[in-house]
């Protein structure tokens, strides 16, 4: 499963149980359900069910929103389920009694396909159904080391409770992995976090790791690969205007370093990204564009004005505009969606248009904690990004932003006399020399063109102040 | 187990399912045939199923307890986990005696 192996270091005990705690609602179930589809799907080990909530039926049903078959899985024998339905009001209780016929079913059910992995779900069902927990308590310890004993590996899933992990402390006999899942609303945003509480004779990654459930199962972001141990290349990358590759004594960018845009409003940031995004693609490299404010078809006509033709290479596949508000979803499923993005159409550049939006989607601590992970993901597989930021009125530049950043352009708006002009200049370019000039540009209909500098008595002219043609 | 009569218009039948012959089922069986003779004499059945040899047959009736009596006949099904050492309960549980 996407990141849960990576978090688990490695994945789960193998011949040992596994606890999957959480709220209602959280997505234990499907976790679980989940482990064993992949498991067969995968690993061709087929998988046993015991499902005391929902009948056989209703887990098709749920499975199916996360694109599993399990009519298929039945049919060729990957997949056993039974539902145990356990009705207290119509259980009279007289003497002694054990759940040998629970261990009958879980048997058949196991030998019926040679079973290696087991969920049970929710187990603990049992204590409303059955009044002496003590026996109860002493079976579960025994169908626990019966699992152990019979090498599958096993998982529970429990419901949280509010004293310890579980309502009816499972966690006691399940001792060797516990998993808790967590569904929190924060600032009417909601996240879904995973942690391991406990793993004997392994090490894991600690923390809280955000998870997503989407039509094509689970995914976990984990955290901890924020090892910088990421390949540095000598390539360059074209910039996409001259003038600006000319400013960088490499020629452009470095290819697989994260470039950041930043300016006020209408200073040209979307146009630069669009002009490095059209370059890629025109040599062929495949690029996806992350736009937050715009139409695929908006960004498409504006760009149009300014010379450059998207939808050629849309067409050709070579450039994928993602388009969204920020806040359709939560910081982790911008994040999610970058790593299938990249998964799926294995791009060599990355625009993000821009970053600042997602400020008010968590704290700066949660959105630093995503873009250092946006970028991580970038740098690990060599991906030049390319991020846009939206400079406050205030003029206060993002320092938790630049940090992550190898190259930093500025652009900005120069008001002077009466007349507003462009500027931009390379705040830093780590691991090359570059110029220190303030450069003037303009944007016409064949886009960003640098100016050349103009120097005057008192330094460099710009706008009307500018020598006339044949002046100089 | 016992012959059933059948001019009798309510008739028993009763099934019990044990896992082998653990001494918790045998004393079941016992403790079964006992009550019934004493308060159903002649007009019930006792089946009894053993789930280690057919255990297919637990999921049909949901059972998860051994031992785990069923009763089938008069409508509606009750269900009585346990050894049935409790003969009070076993009434109970039967429709035999009224609830306290």
């Amino acid at each position: 499963m996407r990141g849960l192996d990576e978090v688990l270091n490695g994945g789960l005990p193998s011949g040992r149980a596994t606890l999957v705690a959480g709220g209602p609602g959280c997505g234990k179930s499907l976790l679980a359900l989940e482990i064993l589809v992949r498991g067969y799907e995968e690993f061709g080990e087929p998988g046993v069910v015991l499902t005391f909530e929902e009948t056989e039926q209703e887990l098709r049903d749920d499975a199916r929103s996360l694109g599993f078959d399990l009519a298929r899985l039945e049919a060729e024998g990957g997949l056993a389920m039974d539902y145990i339905e356990v009705e207290r009001d119509r259980i009279e209780q007289t003497g002694e009694f054990d759940l040998e016929a629970l261990f009958i079913r879980l048997q058949l059910a196991i030998d019926s396909i040679g079973a290696k992995r087991v969920v049970l779900d929710t187990i603990e069902v049992l204590f409303a159904a059955l009044d002496d927990t003590a026996v109860l308590r002493s079976e579960l310890r025994r169908l626990f080391r019966w699992l152990k004993e019979r090498h599958v590996v096993a998982i529970i899933t429990a419901e949280r409770g509010d004293g310890g992990l579980t309502r009816h402390g499972l966690e006691e006999y399940v001792s060797d992995c516990v998993i808790l899942l967590d569904h929190r609303v924060t600032d009417q945003l909601a996240t879904r976090r995973l942690r391991i509480v406990k793993y004997r004779g392994s090490v894991h990654g600690t923390g809280e790791f955000p998870f997503l459930i989407d039509d094509t199962g689970f995914s976990v972001l984990p955290i901890t690969s924020l090892d910088l141990d990421h390949p540095a290349s000598d390539d360059p990358v074209p910039s996409g205007v001259a003038g600006l590759d000319a400013m960088l004594d490499l020629g452009g960018y470095y290819r697989g370093s994260t470039v950041m845009v930043s300016g006020a409003a209408g200073t040209g940031k979307s146009i630069l990204a669009a002009h490095f995004a059209a370059a890629c693609c025109a040599r062929g490299e495949c690029t996806v564009l992350l736009a937050f404010e715009e139409s695929p078809a908006q960004i498409v006509r504006n760009l149009r004005s300014v010379g450059l033709d998207l939808a050629r290479y849309l067409a050709d596949g070579t450039l994928r505009i993602h388009a969204g508000r920020p806040s359709q979803v939560g910081l982790e499923s911008h994040l999610l969606r970058l790593y299938k993005l990249v998964d799926e159409f294995e791009p060599r550049n990355v625009v993000i248009d821009p970053i600042t939006d997602f400020h008010g989607q968590g704290t700066t601590l949660d959105v630093k904690a995503m873009l250092m992970r946006m970028v991580d993901l970038l740098k690990r597989r060599n991906i030049t990004g390319l991020f846009t930021s939206i400079t406050p009125a205030t003029g206060a530049e993002d320092p938790i932003v630049s940090s992550l950043i190898d190259c930093w352009i500025q652009l900005r708006n120069v008001e002077l006399r009466g007349e507003r002009n462009r500027s931009i200049h390379v705040v830093k370019s780590r691991g090359m020399g570059h110029s220190n000039q303030v450069r003037e540009f303009l944007i016409d209909d064949a886009g960003i063109r640098l100016l050349d500098v103009a120097l005057g008595p008192e330094g460099v002219l710009i706008g009307r102040d500018r020598p006339k043609a044949g002046e100089t | 187990m016992s012959e059933p009569i059948t001019d009798d218009p309510e008739k028993w039948h009763l099934r019990l399912y044990v896992a082998g012959k653990s001494d918790r089922c045998t004393k079941a069986v016992a403790n079964l045939e006992r009550i019934c003779e004493e308060h159903l004499a002649g007009r019930y059945t006792i089946e009894i199923v053993d789930l280690l040899e057919r255990p297919q047959l637990a999921k049909g009736e949901q059972i998860v307890a051994i031992p785990t009596l069923v009763r089938q006949l008069p409508p509606p099904v009750r269900k009585i986990i346990g050894d049935l050492s409790d003969e009070e309960r076993v009434l109970i549980g039967l429709d035999l005696r009224p609830r306290p």
